[in-house]
């Protein structure tokens, strides 16, 4: 059998294959010659044919038949067979397969050879890819080499001490005694590598880490290695532009922060060191800002001191201005870990931060973004939303989504007043609507319900905005809702914020329609559409037009639509009576406010379930009938009768349906509260009422409100106590306790309000319908009034009770409220 | 480190060093769907970006292509500072290293690379005493040839043999 070709032949004879098919008809030769040269157990050659296998491994093909080959090559006397075995080794087998356990013999032997290069040799392989038995097998004699005067196998066997560690932790222990001078060592080699491995056990084990912090004294020892370092003159061998070995450097700076870290006595220790190396690195190559930075993580993780920490971020300010790319990178990434902890010094340079915003490189905008969102507050709101969605339009899909999020998170907490909100959420809707979260649709419709005096300028640019695209679900979905909601304000060019636009309702419920047939609209765009057709029925006077339409997607294949149509075909028929109450305004939703202002929690549904589920819905037909006869009875032009927060439930229908009349927002998990009148299990809902009297607010004006009395007629007395709603000022909210000086109780109590329209009125639930006799105890009610227009508050109350067996009925004016109230 | 690839411009492979255990279909996987990452980034953009959950930092060098992939605590600027290294020392070594020395002796440059680091980790910091050592191993071989390869007209073609006088020669 003639010579295998050599290695170098074989690759130059590879590298002039034309096409793939080609290249691989070659090695298919060349695998089947070594092949059988191994299976002749040729060992003259055996080197060279495992190098030539190697060599079509890098290129992708199967080479696992040689693995059996590697460990007679590690076997082998010869120097070159263990080296291209070890290599080998390294290349084709992992720890998964059993045949690396072989090597553990093999490298046994060689951690004790007699030439130190070949224990290099088994060190590098253990070190790489040494299995957990392998290093449990193995430890001893790497804890060995450790003890070695020898640096070129101390450096070795340090770093092979690490992999041990990492893979099999309980073996940590075993090491602890030969690291005891590792760092009196001249050797760099071994001084990097000593640090390494005292930074690895110090990572893995708070207990190390204490016993190298007090016993070893480690932190001064480090100290002055690093002095050494940046003091002593030009070093040849270690020099890399100008600085002495930055690895090393770079490598102390990492395990001081570890030692540091949560340790007041250490952090004082290497305060000095940091700001020197700080203040003298030279910045204009990378190796240098490679310490500085790793010098400014140090600073920012251990407790140091304040003009440190400023240093630090001045530094950080440096490199956000400096030409190289993976310098703000860097610098970026820092900020934003920082920015939690030193939020004010790292505003300074916002101005930088907002400036990557506009890098072309797709890391540093992402973080550019991050950390801009970060930075915004009340003070920059304007400024930095201008850039922010400048940002948003021109920035790529894949921030779209989160910027958006961004942007109306920011905007909720920090909005100088609600017409830039509402504008900042167009502006959003309109560029990026589809990016758009599927949340954040009901959080803007109750957004917009909140905003009680932008209602007509909402609708009016929402209806603009729908002229010129409808492609975008989220905005199609919330401009329907509010078109639904406001459109007699649309109509009759109620705006005052911008010139109203003339705009008949056929041109709307064009539009509307529109959206129902296009393609572009998802099922659940349609749903909100046809509701919003719905709800126009009471707002515009095109009855029969609407009525066309919802009888048309009566019989429409898309089942949700169908239901839809189907049940509002209901309302126009038999139930036409409840359709204008049941299609009334949304009432404003509320933001109750957790633990301070700047957090917004959802409605109620969602935050107080406890709450609404004492709250159920009540019998069907009852609370309509008496919202109509307030209505009758005051003969309602100026009136607005409250609706009691929530609709009865349809005839024959399950309460979800209700829910889908109203339009669609899944906010409320559960049915609305439930209206005053004839809650049949009235559990004093305690939490609701004691959220809203209890001073949520720390409206020091609110406390000086003083209490009134409504009504006082028969024995039963009726007192108003107010207190202010924070963080929303323009809602009074009004306490009234009902007592008793009869001899009887008062039962069946009912208690209704009603207030002008200007105003938005919510009743909540009362503590009872029993007023217990001689003023043995109160129902208490909570009433909450929005009063955007801060309009003199009037109140007209209707009572109901039964006393003695005989019912008892009252209507009574609140004129006398105290001005503090609606001011 | 966890691992560190070499590749040309074309997604040619030319030296993968792997520091954590990974089937060879795992590290197939990850070569090729980093390499094309890689290799679809403009020449302008940053040398580090988050890949899977690891951080990738690159650098061209020519036709080749150097990528790294490091543990989160690793510093990035350091990382390049390793590979800027190594580079130096392929260049010392083979004497103004171009990708046809390391296509051509992949095997020594694997040596370089574990007298450089170990486990993922620097394990010397002086460039000199690096090229000592494997000068030393070389001479265990007791064979030492350059070979310059001929692509182009302009370069010379010259073998360079020394005799084997201590161990037994082998060419390989």
């Amino acid at each position: 059998m003639p010579a295998p070709i050599r290695l170098r032949e074989l690759i130059r004879t590879i590298r002039t294959a034309r096409t793939q098919a080609e290249e691989r008809e070659m090695i298919q030769k060349e695998c089947a010659a070594i092949r059988s040269s191994f299976r002749e157990e040729d060992n003259t050659y055996r080197c060279r044919n495992v190098a030539k296998l190697l060599y079509m491994h890098m290129l992708g093909y199967p080479a696992h038949f040689g693995q059996l080959e590697c460990l007679k090559l590690i076997a082998s006397q010869k120097f070159t067979d263990k080296r291209i075995g070890y290599l080998g080794a390294m290349l084709l087998l992992d720890e998964r397969q059993d045949v690396h356990l072989l090597m553990t013999n093999c490298i046994k032997n060689d951690l004790n050879h007699s030439t130190q290069y070949v224990q290099g040799l088994a060190l590098c392989t253990l070190g790489c890819m040494g299995s957990s038995e392998m290093c449990r097998d193995l430890a001893g004699e790497v804890e060995k080499l450790l003890k070695t005067s020898n640096s070129y196998l101390r450096k070795k066997a340090a770093l092979c001490a690490v992999h041990v560690i990492r893979k099999v932790p309980e073996l940590m222990e075993m090491f602890l005694p030969a690291t005891k001078n590792l760092l009196s060592e001249k050797n760099h080699g071994v001084l990097h590598t000593s640090v390494v491995l005292l930074t690895e056990m110090c990572e893995r084990s708070p207990d190390m880490l204490a016993h190298f912090r007090k016993n070893e004294k480690l932190v001064p020892q480090l100290v002055r290695i690093l002095k050494n370092l940046i003091m002593s003159g030009y070093s040849p061998e270690h020099d890399v532009s100008g600085i002495s070995d930055p690895f090393l450097q770079v490598r102390i700076l990492r395990l001081l922060r570890i030692l540091g870290k949560s340790d007041d006595d250490s952090s004082e220790a290497m305060n000095d060191i940091l700001a020197q190396v700080a203040t003298n690195t030279e910045t204009s190559k990378n190796v240098g800002n490679a310490i500085l930075y790793e010098t400014v993580l140090t600073i920012m993780d251990i407790k140091s001191e304040s003009g440190l920490r400023v240093l630090a971020i001045n530094i950080l300010g440096r490199f956000l201005l400096n030409n190289d790319k993976n310098i703000r990178y860097v610098a970026l990434t820092s900020l934003l870990k920082t920015v939690q902890t030193d939020h004010n010094a790292v505003q300074r340079h916002r101005s930088t931060i907002v400036d990557c915003l506009k890098d072309l490189d797709v890391s540093i905008k992402r973080r550019a973004m991050e950390l801009s969102f970060a930075l915004v507050n009340g003070n920059n709101i304007r400024g930095m939303m201008k850039e922010l969605l400048y940002f948003l339009d021109s920035c790529d899909p894949e921030f779209k989504a989160d910027c958006a999020s961004g942007v109306f998170l920011a905007a909720e907490k920090y909005a100088p007043s609600k017409r830039w909100h509402i504008d900042t959420i167009m502006r959003v809707l309109t560029t990026a609507g589809s990016y758009v979260r599927d949340d954040s649709v009901p959080n803007l419709i109750q957004l917009i319900t909140n905003s009680v005096e932008m209602h007509a300028y909402t609708v009016q640019r929402l209806y603009k905005a729908l002229l010129d695209d409808i492609s975008q679900q989220p905005l199609v979905q919330v401009a329907s809702w509010c078109i639904g909601e406001y459109g007699d304000l649309l109509v009759s060019g109620q705006c005052e914020e911008e010139e109203p636009i003339q705009v008949t309702e056929d041109e709307v419920l064009d539009v509307l329609e529109g959206l129902l047939v296009s393609n572009l609209s998802t099922p659940v765009t349609r749903g909100y559409a046809l509701t919003a057709i719905m709800k126009l029925s009471t707002r515009f006077s095109s009855v029969n037009r609407i009525k066309k339409v919802v009888s048309i997607y009566g019989s429409s294949i898309d089942v949700e639509l169908q239901q839809r149509a189907v049940e509002y075909n209901a309302l126009f028929k038999k139930y036409d009576h409840m359709r204008p109450a049941l299609l009334e305004r949304m009432p404003i939703m509320e933001k109750t406010a957790t633990n301070g202002p700047t957090e917004i929690v959802q409605t109620n549904g969602e935050t107080e379930p406890s709450v609404v589920e004492s709250k159920h819905p009540p019998p069907v037909t009852q609370p309509t009938n008496q919202a109509n006869d307030l209505l009758d009875l005051l003969g309602g032009n100026d009136v607005v009768p409250v609706i009691q927060t929530t609709m009865p439930t349809k005839p024959a229908s399950a309460g979800g349906e209700l829910l889908d009349l109203l339009g669609d927002l899944s906010l409320s998990g559960g049915p609305p509260p439930a209206p005053a009148p004839s809650v049949p299990t009235s559990q004093p809902s305690f939490l609701l009422d004691g959220l809203s009297s209890q001073p949520l607010f720390n409206d020091i004006a609110a406390a000086g409100i003083p209490p009134m009395t409504a009504y006082n007629k028969n024995g039963l007395k009726i007192d108003f106590t107010f207190e202010r709603a924070n963080p929303n000022p323009n809602i009074a909210v009004i306490t009234i306790h009902a007592s008793n000086s009869t001899e009887a109780d008062m039962t069946d109590f009912v208690f209704q309000a009603a207030v002008p329209k200007t105003f938005q009125l919510q009743l909540l639930s009362p503590s009872s319908n029993v007023v217990p006799a001689l003023n043995q105890g109160t129902v208490t009610q909570v009433i909450r009034v929005l009063n955007p227009q801060k309009q003199q508050l009037r109140m007209r109350i209707k009572l109901t009770y039964t006393l003695k067996g005989s019912a008892v009925q009252d209507l009574a004016e609140v004129n006398n409220f105290p001005p503090q109230s609606w001011q | 480190m966890q691992f560190m690839l070499l590749f040309s411009r074309q997604g040619k492979l030319r030296l993968q060093k792997w520091y954590v255990p990974l089937s060879d279909k795992e590290r197939k996987k990850i070569s090729r769907d980093l390499v094309q990452t890689i290799l679809a980034r403009k020449p302008k953009m940053c040398s580090f970006l988050e890949w899977r959950d690891l951080k990738i930092v690159y650098k061209r060098y020519a036709s080749l292509y150097f990528c790294c992939a490091v543990e989160d605590q690793d510093n990035e600027l350091i990382t390049l500072e390793i590979i800027h290294r190594y580079v130096e020392l392929l260049d010392k070594y083979f004497g103004s290293v171009c990708e046809l020395d390391i296509i051509f002796n992949f095997e020594k440059a694997y040596f370089i690379l574990d007298e450089f680091l170990l486990g993922g980790e620097a394990q010397e910091t002086s460039k000199k005493n690096v090229l000592k050592a494997i000068e030393q191993a070389d001479l265990l071989i007791g064979c030492i040839f350059f070979t310059y390869l001929l692509e182009k007209s302009c370069k010379l073609f010259i073998h360079y043999k020394t005799a084997a006088d201590l161990l037994s020669v082998k060419q390989m």
